[in-house]
Parts: C-alpha cells; sequence; structure tokens
C-alpha cells in the first residue's frame, strides 16, 4: 500500500489511480522519464502532447500491455506492478480503447461486446447479452447488435469499441486518442459518449488531440513532452495562461492547425 | 487458342493413333473402372485418416511455435527442427522409411501393417508443411488484435482461441486446401509400398494388358475429388466475405 491516500473531510479516499516515477524504454529510446501522476475516484484527466511524447505508452503501461523499467502504479491502492500480479485480473477493471477501434473482425457486435464478460468474468451468455443489449441501447447502437464491424461507420465502430470496454464494468477507463482515425463528421458523436460518461462519474484517463473537448470534460490537464509532465493544471489556465514555454508552443501549433 | 494448337499439334503427331489405342481405350476403361474404383478407396482412406489428424496436429505444432519468451525455447528449437526436418526429405523416402523400416525392427508391439505406416509417413511430412500455412495465417492476424483481446483480460489462450485463430484459420483455407490436394495425390506414393491402392492397381492392370488407359481411370478418380473440393472451398471462402461485409455501403 502507499502512502497516497487523499484525505478529504475526515474520509480517506484512495485514489483510483498513481503512477509514481514511472520509466519505461524501448531499446535505447527512452519513451517515459519518470512519470507522477494520480487520478482521484470519479475524476477525468486529459492528456496532451505531440505525437511521441508518450501518452499511449503511458496508457499501456497502465493495462499493463507494456511491461514497465522502474517505478510503481497503484490502481485503487493495489500495486499492479509488483511481481506476481495477476494481470488477467488487474486488466479485467481497467478498460482501454484504441486509436484504431481493434473490433474483433470475424465476430457481430454483439459477440465483440459479450466474449470478455463470458470468457474473463465467466457470465452465462444470456446474462452477457442481457448487459450488452443494455449498453448498446444506451449509446444507440441497439439496431447494430447483429452487424458486423465492417459494416459500421468509424464513429459506430469506435462506440461499440467502447462499449465493448464497459462491458467488464472497469472502475477505470483508458481512451487513447480514440477520435484520431475518426472522419471530422464522426468525432462527435465519440466525443458524446465520452461526455456522458465523464457525466456518469467514470473515472477516465485520456490521451487526446481534441483540445476543445479537453477543456469540456477534464478536470485537470497535462502535458506530456519527451516523456515527462512538464505541466499540469486545471483546463482553463493551461490552455489560456501555460506557464512553459513548451506548453505554449505545442498549443500555438494547435491553434495554427485549427485545432483549438 | 494455345490448348486448341497444342490438340492440333497432338492429335497430327506421327504417333497419335498408337498413343490414343495405348491412352483412350474405352473397352479398358470401362472394364477396369470398378477394380480401380476399389482400390481408389485405399487412397481416400488413406488421406482422410491422415488430414483428420493432420489438422489439428499442425496446428498445434504451429500454436507451439509462436510461443513468446525464453522460457519456451526448447519446446520452439523442436517444433522448428521437425518442420524444417520433414519438408526436407521426400515424402517418398519417409514412406519407404517407416513402411519398410519400422516392421523390419521385428518389435511385437509395433504395427506391421504397411497402410498404417503409410498413414504415419504422410501425416508426419504433411503436418510439416501444414503447420507453415497455419503459422503464415497466424502472424497475418494484427498484433493489436491480441493486444484489443488482452486488454480486456482475456488470457494468452482466450485470445489465440477466440481472436487469433479463428481469424488465422479462415485466411489460409485455401492453402490448407492446396496442402489438402496435395496429400491426396501424394497418396499414390503409397502403392510404392505394394499397398493396392489405385496407382499401384493401373500398374497391376498395365502389366497384365500392356495398355495405359488405365492411367486416366486413375487420373479421373483423383480429378474427381478434387474439383468438388477446390469449388467447395471457393464458397466457404466467398460465403466468410459475404457475411463479414453483407451490405456494406460502397
Amino acid at each position: 500500500m502507499s502512502g497516497g491516500a487523499i484525505r478529504v473531510s475526515g474520509l480517506s479516499q484512495t485514489p483510483a489511480l498513481e503512477i509514481e516515477k514511472l520509466h519505461k524504454s524501448f531499446g535505447k529510446l527512452e519513451v517515459l522519464r519518470g512519470i507522477d501522476l494520480a487520478l482521484a475516484e470519479h475524476e477525468v484527466v486529459c492528456l496532451i502532447g505531440a505525437s511521441g511524447s508518450g501518452k499511449s505508452t503511458l496508457l499501456r503501461c497502465i493495462n499493463l500491455l507494456e511491461p514497465i523499467d522502474a517505478g510503481r502504479i497503484l490502481v485503487h491502492g493495489e500495486e499492479i506492478t509488483a511481481p506476481g500480479t495477476d494481470v488477467n485480473r488487474v486488466r479485467r477493471g481497467i478498460g482501454i480503447v484504441f486509436q484504431s477501434f481493434n473490433l474483433f473482425p470475424h465476430m457481430s457486435v454483439l459477440e465483440n461486446v459479450t466474449l470478455a464478460p463470458r470468457k474473463a468474468r465467466g457470465l452465462s451468455r444470456a446474462d452477457a447479452e442481457a448487459a450488452a443489449d443494455r449498453l448498446l441501447e444506451r449509446f444507440g447502437l441497439a439496431e447494430k447488435r447483429r452487424d458486423y464491424p465492417d459494416r459500421l461507420s468509424g464513429g459506430q465502430q469506435q462506440r461499440v469499441a467502447i462499449v465493448r470496454a464497459l462491458a467488464m464494468q472497469p472502475r477505470l477507463l483508458l481512451l487513447d486518442e480514440v477520435t484520431s482515425a475518426l472522419d471530422p463528421e464522426l468525432i462527435a458523436e465519440v466525443l458524446d459518449v465520452i461526455r456522458e460518461l465523464a457525466g456518469s462519474g467514470m473515472t477516465m484517463l485520456i490521451a487526446t488531440h481534441e483540445m476543445g473537448f479537453a477543456r469540456d470534460v477534464a478536470r485537470r490537464v497535462c502535458f506530456l513532452h519527451e516523456g515527462a509532465i512538464l505541466e499540469e493544471g486545471p483546463p482553463e489556465q493551461i490552455f489560456t495562461e501555460p506557464r512553459e514555454e513548451r506548453t505554449r508552443q505545442f498549443l500555438q501549433r494547435i491553434v495554427a492547425a485549427g485545432r483549438l | 487458342m494455345f490448348l486448341a494448337a497444342i490438340a492440333v499439334v497432338v492429335t497430327r503427331s506421327p504417333g497419335w493413333d498408337e498413343f490414343k489405342a495405348y491412352f483412350f481405350d474405352w473397352g479398358y476403361y470401362s472394364e477396369s473402372f470398378p477394380e480401380i474404383l476399389d482400390a481408389f478407396w485405399v487412397n481416400v482412406k488413406l488421406f482422410g485418416i491422415a488430414e483428420a489428424i493432420i489438422l489439428p496436429a499442425a496446428l498445434l505444432l504451429a500454436v507451439l511455435r509462436s510461443l513468446p519468451g525464453p522460457v519456451f525455447f526448447p519446446i520452439r528449437a523442436l517444433a522448428i527442427a521437425y518442420a524444417d526436418l520433414f519438408r526436407g526429405i521426400p515424402t517418398i523416402l519417409v514412406i519407404f522409411m517407416l513402411g519398410f523400416g519400422m516392421p523390419a525392427l521385428g518389435l511385437d508391439w509395433i504395427p506391421t501393417s504397411q497402410f498404417f505406416w503409410a498413414v504415419v509417413a504422410l501425416t508426419l511430412v504433411y503436418t510439416a508443411y501444414v503447420s507453415e500455412v497455419y503459422r503464415a495465417g497466424i502472424e497475418s492476424v494484427h498484433p493489436s488484435q491480441d493486444a484489443a483481446a488482452r486488454s480486456l483480460g482475456l488470457t494468452r489462450g482466450q485470445s489465440l482461441r477466440h481472436v487469433v485463430l479463428p481469424q488465422a484459420v479462415r485466411r489460409v483455407i485455401p492453402p490448407l486446401l492446396n496442402d489438402f490436394i496435395g496429400l491426396q495425390k501424394d497418396t499414390a506414393l503409397v502403392g510404392a509400398l505394394g499397398v493396392v491402392e489405385a496407382f499401384r492397381q493401373t500398374q497391376i492392370d498395365q502389366a497384365a494388358t500392356f495398355n495405359g488407359t488405365y492411367y486416366l481411370v486413375a487420373a479421373t478418380l483423383f480429378v474427381a475429388i478434387t474439383i468438388p473440393l477446390a469449388r467447395f472451398t471457393d464458397w466457404l471462402v466467398a460465403r466468410d466475405r459475404r457475411r463479414q461485409q453483407a451490405g456494406r455501403l460502397a
């Protein structure tokens, strides 16, 4: 157990996620150079930064898809990077949605959503399908339940991917540039889903290039630069009066590209 | 056009009449057909039994070869050595070595049936080929598919079984059929052991009458199996594609 518990009005609340001095290299390239970050329960934090700044790698490390070189990651107080941790159990509680959807092309929408609840959580087919149908209904995908991913638009595919992650009832959701592979007119429907999730209290760590969205939905924004969190703060501060020169330069490039 | 030209050249050739009498004698054809068909059932049994073992065994071998990490190095090395060895040795040699060698050991707990050893030989050789086909299929499935499955909490085995292998196998159905046809044809090699299969039977018949029409009978029987099988595979692949892409816009 870490000593990172936050005291709120007499109640001790364990953070949903704590990252301490996380380092990760691919060969000689050090992608993450000592990341420290904590998320409270129900908090939404956005990671911004240029491509290659380490956003995706950080999310993949939290989901244990990448082994880390040094540091610790704790989820709801449990150190998931400790040796001997059951990675499958940890992953069942942490959802991740990828830029490229990664739906299973040989399965229908319903099969995509029910596979993990059935096989990893041991739900019966009937229970898994009932739960899946409730989620598909909630996100306007009920009519697509029998369709294969190839038939869906990019926006629909990404919403299915989010539903697939939610079907495992994760307490923490990681979103890795989930709108970057989408046509501009399809981005809104996916962002609406994430806004709804934020409203319902889902704890989320979101890597994104959508600055307007980050400003709306995030309680805190972290600017990653060359594998370190260079600056973090409330969105209004980061986007209007960044303290760091690098942050300012990054935001100027974003503005010039018409993304803010 | 090209075929027509060949047909003209062949039928105008000086030896055509003799050739025709030797290979296309309807009398011999219909007379020998039942006998060769009988022998052909031995081929059907050979490739039927062998294929039933090969398909799962080769899949297992391919999966063993794809196991990651240093822990599995010995298993990987064994699987690679096996595949290299049995793809390298000519099939006829494997059939000879097992078919004549194993019964000659004189161990009474070892089967002496040459049919049995023929099945073993074909299975050993084709499992090596087919495992390479599966392996290509497994490697063609993008790692992000496995990552997506693992990220949901599925184990390595569950990801393999429900996500990676179903996609891998679908992709390699045409080359799998290719190897299956190769196996069917190679059952004719088993005749060299003295097992009376279709090709061996034609040789016996040919030796009795000095007519070659029997070869045509055997060829007809082999083709009669492979053509429907090829069309069935085409249909299988097309159905799969339709199901995944049905109603897709543009």
